[in-house]
């Protein structure tokens, strides 16, 4: 009798652990609107995730915000309520981000974004708990360019950014760094992300004479300011931010990009990373996968962010399990933990080391200085 | 700011203001003739301009798959009401201008290898892939509803907007593009620098203002679009098919929109949104006209270029800011000066 109800307890236990719910993994990227050079390359990033982690069937379900903030508050809803998600995969951009912060921590459901604010992340408090985030802090790239600034020997500079959150970000930090490492800015101008000239506002800059300009955009709108500044024959140096890290930049730049200096991922020059970098092969991984799928020099570091937001997860996913089922508040919670004590996990961008205070976890291997030469991207050692 | 920032900035306004000022022309054009305010305009600018990106890159442009399926559909659609009314005769023409044409280009775009040919060919291609699509989106999305009130087919001006905006993303990606200039020439004008293209800009708009302002005033087809813009049923009891002026109106205003993509295509980076603002600020100009007149319309849109260009160096934050707050006192002078008549919906 007692062997019987036992063998009755394990077959139990057995079709429990079958019947264990799948992981659902709700993703959320701005694949079309303003942001689609961004949202397109992280949406077929997560084709080539893992869909089995230890064991445990994952399922991707992806929605586009189309770069809009309502939609994404909608459709993060969506997620929560109609198909159950344990996590959060998203949004593409800032803003988006920001506003799904109350839907995620009221659902008490773990959020990995790929936008770059330190905001989303920053200052920690109750709700933020749930947030965590992926790509390098907009102020850890301005420190980068101003300390290239800096041994460059340069004293005077001039900005130029997009007239959105981008731009206005940039400005914040950039402006804040550059005033206390003695850098002066003798012009700040704005200009639109859509806008078919600059003309205006380079000649403002340039009659302001400065060594060098920083151009605060992304992706290829990024390229207008840069050609209407070579065509009026400026000299100086050209710093771009790690927005611009696309093959379409080199592609729509041209001659007139040559020799801009920009901060970036490692993933960006992941082949010439020395082979003592803990980086290389994590980041090679990730661009090998991405080309051998969509075609050589596909890949973006935009696509890569995402990646490492699938990363983590598929590292607090077997942790969690041990502690509870998918689909219930405490698997949710346990993912969450799970995610905060993640140590020395070498991404594509850089290696996380979490705490409950820094949901990001980035140190300096997260960012390497990058010029472009001969229409490529070049390591500067 | 001194005398060669003024100028230079001049230049830079009357070339953008240029391309303003034809968008202008091309909606006064089809507002006059259908009552359409045709805010799918710019999308031609995009349209235009990255098709002849992606023949020059050697990629078969979507637009292409544009031109077929909407040739497919209009066939079915003309093809079935034929058929149904029995008027047979009319199906070779039906054939031959909605499944013949487009076919005849992609033969041309898969067999020529467009991107080894001069760069006149390469241009000629991309109108003969885009202008085409003006008459069949008339013929799918207005030409049924061509009595609707004008509200409605604003309604439908939005909705092909959206269509067009989406299929851009689809076709072209959501990375810009530029293209080569027409010459590299440039020359140096008193102190200011003047590049070949934007010579090009400013001489083809003259040119084509030029050859319309004649088309209009000394062919049968220009002088029958101006009986119809004038006075529709009075110009239809004279045997002018407004089915004919329509469908002609909007082929001239995709020709001038793909044209003018192709213009600015060297001097900027084009995506597949990037349409929209360039005909939103040719509106402006055209509203300053009031949606009737020519020459005020394009001198409305060199103004728009000119605040443009003179804010994006005074005040660069707010310069969109300050171009379409221009509107504002334009329609209230408007308002104040004409006589406005409620038309009968």
């Amino acid at each position: 009798m007692n062997n019987k109800s036992l063998l009755v307890a394990l077959g139990l236990a057995a079709v429990a652990t079958l019947a264990r719910a799948d992981v659902n993994v709700g993703v959320l990227v701005s694949a079309t609107g303003p942001a689609a050079s961004l949202g397109i390359p992280e949406k077929n990033t997560f084709a080539l995730m893992p869909t089995s982690i230890a064991g445990q069937k994952i399922n991707y379900i992806i929605l586009d915000d189309a770069s809009d903030t309502t939609k994404a508050v909608t459709n993060t809803k969506k997620l929560i309520s109609e198909d159950k998600v344990d996590a959060i995969l998203g949004s593409t951009i800032t803003p988006n981000s920001l506003a799904m912060i109350d839907v995620v921590a009221e659902a008490e459901t773990p959020m990995i974004s790929m936008a770059a604010s330190a905001r989303i992340i920053d200052p920690m408090d109750a709700k933020r708990r749930w947030v965590f985030k992926t790509p390098q802090n907009d102020a850890q790239m301005a420190v980068a360019i101003i300390e290239h600034m800096s041994k460059a020997g340069l004293k005077s500079v001039a900005y130029i950014g997009f007239s959105d959150a981008y731009g206005e970000g940039w400005w914040n930090e950039f402006s804040k760094v550059a005033e206390a490492r003695g850098i002066k800015i003798v012009a700040n101008e704005r200009y639109n992300r859509s806008d078919t000239s600059v003309t205006g506002q380079v000649l403002k800059l340039m009659s302001a004479n400065p060594e060098a300009v920083l151009i605060a955009g992304s992706g290829t709108p990024a390229a207008l300011p840069q050609t209407t500044l070579k065509e009026r024959g400026y000299k100086g140096l050209i710093y771009q931010t790690h927005g611009v890290a696309n093959n379409d930049f080199l592609r729509v730049g041209g001659k007139s990009v040559e020799g801009t200096i920009l901060p970036a991922g490692p993933v960006l020059v992941a082949d010439q990373l020395p082979d003592s970098n803990p980086l290389k092969k994590s980041s090679l991984t990730y661009v090998h996968k991405y080309e051998a799928a969509y075609g050589a020099g596909s890949v973006s570091t935009f696509g890569a962010h995402a990646w490492d937001a699938g990363l983590l997860l598929a590292n607090a996913i077997p942790i969690a399990l041990k502690k509870a089922n998918p689909g219930s508040k405490e698997f949710r919670a346990a993912l969450r933990d799970a995610l905060e004590t993640t140590k020395e996990l070498a991404g594509a961008h850089g290696v996380f080391n979490m705490t409950p205070q820094d949901h990001l976890g980035f140190d300096q291997r997260a960012r390497v200085m990058v010029q472009i030469k001969d229409g490529k991207w070049k390591l500067e050692q | 700011m001194d005398l060669q920032i003024a100028l230079l900035l001049g230049q830079d306004g009357i070339t953008n203001g240029a391309i303003y000022a034809l968008l202008a022309l091309a909606l006064v054009l089809i507002f006059a003739v259908t009552r359409v305010i045709y805010i799918p305009q710019g999308e031609f600018v995009a349209f235009g301009a990255l098709t002849l990106a992606s023949l020059q890159a050697g990629k078969t442009p979507g637009t292409l798959w544009l031109l077929l399926g909407a040739g497919i559909a209009i066939a079915l659609i003309d093809g079935a009401l034929a058929l149904h009314a029995g008027a047979l005769r009319r199906m070779p023409r039906i054939l031959l201008w909605n499944l013949g044409y487009p076919l005849v280009v992609a033969a041309v775009v898969f067999f020529a290898k467009p991107a080894g040919l001069p760069m006149l060919a390469q241009i000629l291609l991309s109108l003969a892939l885009v202008v085409p699509l003006g008459p069949m989106i008339y013929r799918l999305a207005y030409q049924p509803l061509a009595e609707a009130s004008v509200l409605v087919l604003l309604i439908v001006s939005v909705a092909v907007h959206l269509t067009l905006v989406g299929l851009g993303l689809l076709f072209f990606g959501a990375e810009g593009s530029r293209t080569p200039a027409f010459s590299d020439a440039s020359f140096e004008l008193g102190s200011i620098h003047v590049t070949g293209q934007t010579l090009w800009v400013l001489v083809s708009s003259v040119l084509l203002i030029v050859a319309l302002y004649f088309f209009f005033d000394r062919t049968l087809y220009g002088k029958a679009l101006r009986a119809t813009a004038i006075n529709r049923v009075g110009a239809r009891l004279m045997g002018i098919s407004t089915v004919m002026a329509g469908k002609l109106s909007f082929l001239l205003a995709a020709l001038i929109g793909a044209f003018s993509g192709i213009l600015i295509a060297p001097i900027t980076t084009i995506y597949y949104d990037t349409g929209f603002l360039i005909g939103l600020k040719g509106f402006v100009g055209a509203i300053v006209g009031g949606l009737a007149s020519y020459p005020i319309a394009a001198a409305g849109a060199i103004l728009v270029g000119l605040l443009e260009s003179y804010s994006s160096f005074w005040a660069s934050a707010f310069k969109e800011v300050i171009v379409f707050t221009l509107i504002i006192p334009v329609l209230v002078w408007r308002s104040l000066t004409t006589h406005h008549v409620e038309e009968e919906e």
